[in-house]
Order: structure tokens, then sequence, then C-alpha cells
């Protein structure tokens, strides 16, 4: 972090502090909410392939900007960039996931693989409609919509950091003070009742702090379907414990790791400021597809 | 004591615990081993859960200790109150110890003092897993495994436990060390235990009390030797059953299906010679 802070600025010491400066604390947010919410999702949804994305996240936000360029063109992603935008693209976000869950575990009872189902259809559904409205666009708006859409870790805007950073620091004490109920919750519904953990109310939080995590993460930096998987893997065999104290952190640290390091490389060596993301979702992508094929037995 | 009243289940029109008119009520005594007997679909499990508050009755309400089940909190039940269903997994790799330690959740929140890691120990002790406590749960055959849920659920300190069928899976030996452990928690620890059964015979051997459901209803609740009666266990499995004292224990015997040897007749073998004649009428009270 500190070397891609540091390394080789040349010119005027404070202008590229400031252009680093955003990317490093982006980073910082995108590691922390991808890491931590893969990690709290696999836990409670008793799986260690299925992420938060899978519920539809990321389409909602594809769906969200090509609704909004659709409707006022591609000038309007220019002109309502800010904390406004950050803010109710976020309460969108998670008033669509916390709906979507309190409707499926109250009304249905279907319990988790219904919810999981339902959202992976919603999320085929929100990324059709967005195909289908990317179509109708004229090709300068399409351009300027893609441009949105990618991971931009590198044209962050600083206004929105300080929000983001008292985010994830609310999230990160909530979800301390509740690492030994995570370690009860990886027992299953059954036992962790038994054991005196109100399995439905943590399961609530739980998942309204990851909606919360993704959300912010996405409306900041763009999707990232793959990081959050590729990093809590890691950490699973890395940290040497189920237990979240040791789990998180470590999932943390591997974001950050993977984010500058992953950005240090392609920017002084490779010399190109290529999307990261990119190559972050292809190795992702390349790992999951390999730890599915691996595991025959999800 | 467990009491519960009027409990029915409902799964859209199908009831699969309780009556049209009314639910199920009962109570099982603070104490010993009470074994929950009954066909396939009797409602065992379903009653099992419901009071282990891991199912919501459609109607009734069930009282463990004295706490309501429904409406006391998830954490204060857990100290009198623990539960194992069949076929227990987790997603994370655990090891014996730590999955044990975990059966401490509802005195130490997830902070072992040393009192706790004196219980864990005692419970790993009490079940004979001293020697697996550094293994993978993953790497455990089906009888240790199971030994493991059952020091976890020793290890929480309830005074009621509740099992789902704890010999699933077993053979003979296995199922014969569970129950000698499972008595020993009964008479040593003064634990209460429930817990559904399939084998008949197993369970008269172990228990003190028999419940008997069939569709839905308690058929019959007491004493071991009261209820192990050929015609009344007839009309609780729908087959024909003969009980026959085997060295002073009341043992079931089942129908073989097919004729009696030459030489034998009814009265000698249980064969199905002829169709039970007699059938228990389903009252739905219990029978004390």
């Amino acid at each position: 972090m500190a070397g891609y802070l540091g390394w080789n600025i040349r010119g005027n010491f404070e202008f590229a502090m400031q252009l680093r400066g955003a990317t490093a604390g982006a980073m910082l947010v995108a590691a922390f909410a991808q890491a931590v919410a893969t990690v709290i999702f696999h836990t409670v949804t008793a799986n260690r392939i299925l992420s938060p994305s899978v519920m539809g996240f990321d389409s909602l936000f594809v769906l969200m900007q090509t609704v909004l360029v659709a409707l006022f063109g591609g000038q309007v992603l220019a002109d309502t960039q800010g904390t406004p935008r950050l803010v109710v693209q976020t309460l969108v976000m998670v008033g669509f996931a916390t709906l979507l869950y309190r409707w499926l575990f109250v009304r249905l009872a279907g319990g988790l693989y219904v919810t999981l189902l339902v959202g992976v259809v919603l999320g085929m559904a929100f990324n059709t409609v967005s195909t289908f409205l990317e179509r109708l666009l004229h090709p300068t708006d399409y351009d300027l919509l893609s441009l949105a859409l990618f991971g931009r870790l590198t044209s962050v805007d600083a206004a929105q950091l300080p929000l983001a950073f008292a985010v994830c620091a609310a999230v990160g004490v909530v979800v301390w003070r509740r690492r030994h109920v995570l370690d009860g919750l990886l027992l299953g519904r059954e036992l962790a009742t038994s054991i005196g953990i109100d399995h439905r109310r943590e399961l609530t939080i739980m998942l309204a702090l990851v909606a919360l995590l993704v959300s912010f993460s996405t409306a900041l930096v763009g999707p990232m379907t793959f990081f959050g998987f590729l990093v809590a893997t890691l950490a699973y065999q890395l940290a040497g414990s189920h237990q979240h104290a040791q789990v998180l952190p470590m999932a943390f640290l591997l974001g950050v790791i993977g984010l500058a390091g992953g950005q240090f490389v392609l920017q002084h060596l490779f010399y190109a400021s290529g999307f990261l993301t990119v190559i972050l979702e292809f190795v992702g992508g390349i790992v999951f597809l390999a730890i599915l094929i691996g595991n025959r037995k999800l | 004591m467990i009491t519960f009243e009027n409990l029915t289940k409902t799964y859209q029109a199908k009831t699969v615990l309780g009556g049209p008119n009314q639910g199920v009520s009962g109570e099982i005594e603070a104490g010993g081993i009470t074994s929950i007997i009954g066909a396939n679909g009797a409602g065992k499990s379903t009653l099992l859960t419901i009071i282990g508050r891991l199912l919501a009755p459609t109607t009734g309400s069930v009282k463990v200790g004295g706490l309501d089940v429904a409406r006391t909190p998830s954490a204060t039940l857990a100290k009198k109150l623990a539960i194992l269903r069949q076929d227990n997994h987790t997603t994370a790799r655990l090891r014996v110890r730590e999955l044990v330690a975990m059966g401490r959740f509802p005195h130490s929140r997830g902070r072992l003092t040393r009192g706790d890691r004196a219980a864990v120990d005692q419970a790993m002790t009490f079940v004979n897993l001293d020697d697996l406590a550094d293994r993978f749960i993953d790497q455990l055959s089906g009888g240790q495994r199971q030994r493991v849920f059952i020091a976890m659920v020793l290890a929480q300190d309830a005074d009621y436990i509740l099992l789902d069928e704890p010999l699933n899976n077993l053979d003979m030996r296995h199922s014969v060390q569970m129950m000698q452990q499972l008595r020993r928690a009964a008479d040593e620890l003064g634990r209460t235990v429930v817990m559904v059964m399939h084998d008949l015979n197993f369970a008269a051997a172990y228990s003190d009390q028999l419940l008997a459901m069939a569709d839905g209803q308690i058929v019959a609740h007491g004493p071991v030797r009261e209820l192990m009666d050929g015609r009344l266990l007839t009309g609780v499995f729908g087959t024909p059953v003969q009980v026959m004292d085997v060295a002073g224990s009341p043992t079931a015997l089942y129908c073989l299906g097919k004729a009696c040897p030459p030489g034998l007749d009814c009265s000698q073998l249980p064969c199905c010679c002829e169709q039970p004649r007699v059938r228990v009428t389903l009252s739905g009270s219990a029978g004390r």
C-alpha cells in the first residue's frame, strides 16, 4: 500500500498524493466491503461458493445506471456525480435487499435456498432488462455507460470517501462484536438455535450488513463479482482457523494486498493504467471455476 | 418437566401433528429417558422439534422447565434445553475440541473461561473422545461424529436434552455404546433425555418411559413395561408385533411376513399367519 502511494512520484507531490490517496482510500473501502461481506455471506448461507453478487446486487447496480442513462442521456452520469447519488444508490440497494429477505423469510418461510434462487432469477432479470435497454442507447451514451460500469478504482470521487470510511468502520464494529455469534452460525440453523443463537434475527442483521457493504462498494467502485470470493477463499486457507476473529482480518488484509499490489504492478511495471478490476475478475473467475469443478459435492 | 398443550402443526392443508379438533397435549417428567416411538409420519420428529423450538407450531404452546419455549430468549433457553437433529454438518472445518467447545456458547458467549474448558474436557471424556480431540470432524466415522455432537450437547449443560434418532446410521456396537452413554448422562449427570427412536427394543431396554404416537396423536404414554404390549404396538405401528419376555426384558418381535414353519403357531412366533385383529383406537389421550 505504501509502495503504491510513494513509488516513483514525479512532479507535483501534492497532486500525486491527492490522486493516489483517493484511489488508495477506495481500495481500502472495496477490500473491506467485499471481503467482509463475502465471508459473512458464506457463513450465514452455509456454503462457500455463492457470493453476495449472486443475490442480484451487481445486476441491480447496472440496471440503475442503465435506466438513468436511457431516461436522461449519457450526460446525466457526469451531472449527478457526488455523494447524494452514492447515498441514494446505496439506500435503494439496501432497501431492495431488505425487502427481498423480509418478503422471502417472513412470507414464504422458504429458507435460504428459495432466497438464493430468487436472487439468481432477479439478477438474471435485471441483466436482461439492462441488456435490452443498452441496445436502445445511442453509441455515445453506451460508451459513457460502459465506462461507468467497470470498476473505477482510479477515478473515485475523494469527497465520497469519508462517508464510505464511516460506514465501513461502523459495520466493522458491529461485525467484530458479533464475531463469536458468527462462529456459532457456522453450525447451521438447528445447532445454532440449540446453543442459544436467535438464528432468524442474526441472519437478518447479517444479511442487511452484507447488503450495505456490497451496495456501498458497488456504488463507489463498480461491480466486482469474484473479488470477494477470491479473498474469502484464500483467507479460509491461510487463516488456519474457522474463527471469524481470524478469518475476517485475514480476508481484509488479502483484499488490500490484492488491490494495492495489483494496481502497483499494473501502474508501475506495465506502465498501463488499465482496469485492475478486469484482471481481478479474470483471476477470480478462473479460481471460482476451478473450485467449482474440483469440489463436486457443493 | 416438559409440558405441551394443544399442539398442532399444519403444512398447507395437511395436518402432521394433532387432529382437526384438538391438538396434542401432555407432559414429560424431568429425569430419566423418554423415547418417542411410532411409525414413519406419526409426528414424532415434529413433536420433538417443536419442543426444541426449531419448528413453530401452528397452534399450542410448550413449556420446558417452566420456560415458555416460544417467548423465552433463545440464549436463556439454551441453558435449559439442547436439541440435536440427525445429519449435522458444518461448512467450516472444525476440530473435535472446537466443536464441543461450541456447546459452551450459552454460558461463555464465545469467550471460554477455565470453567468452560473443564466442562468441555469433561464432556469429551464422558463419551470417550479424548484421543480424537484434535482430529477434524470430517475425518471421523459416522459413529465417532455422532459422539462428538453428543459431547457438544452435554457440554452445553442443559437439563433437557432432545435427540432425534441418535442411533441413526450407527451399527449395533455403537448403538449400544451410545445408549449406555445416554443412560449414564441421565443417571449420573441427572439430565432429562427425550428422544425419537425407531428401534423399539433399544428404546425399551434403555428408556424409563415410552411415548407412542400414531397419525399425529399420542396413543399411549407410560412406563416401558406398560407400553410394551403386543396389541398396543400392533396398533401403533400398523403391523403385527408380538412382545416376548427375553431374560426379564420385554422384547418386541416383528412379523416376518412369511408363513409359520411346520410345528409352530402364532402363539409361539410372530409370523404373519393372521392379521392383527385388534386395532387400538386413536383417541389422542395420553394413556396414563
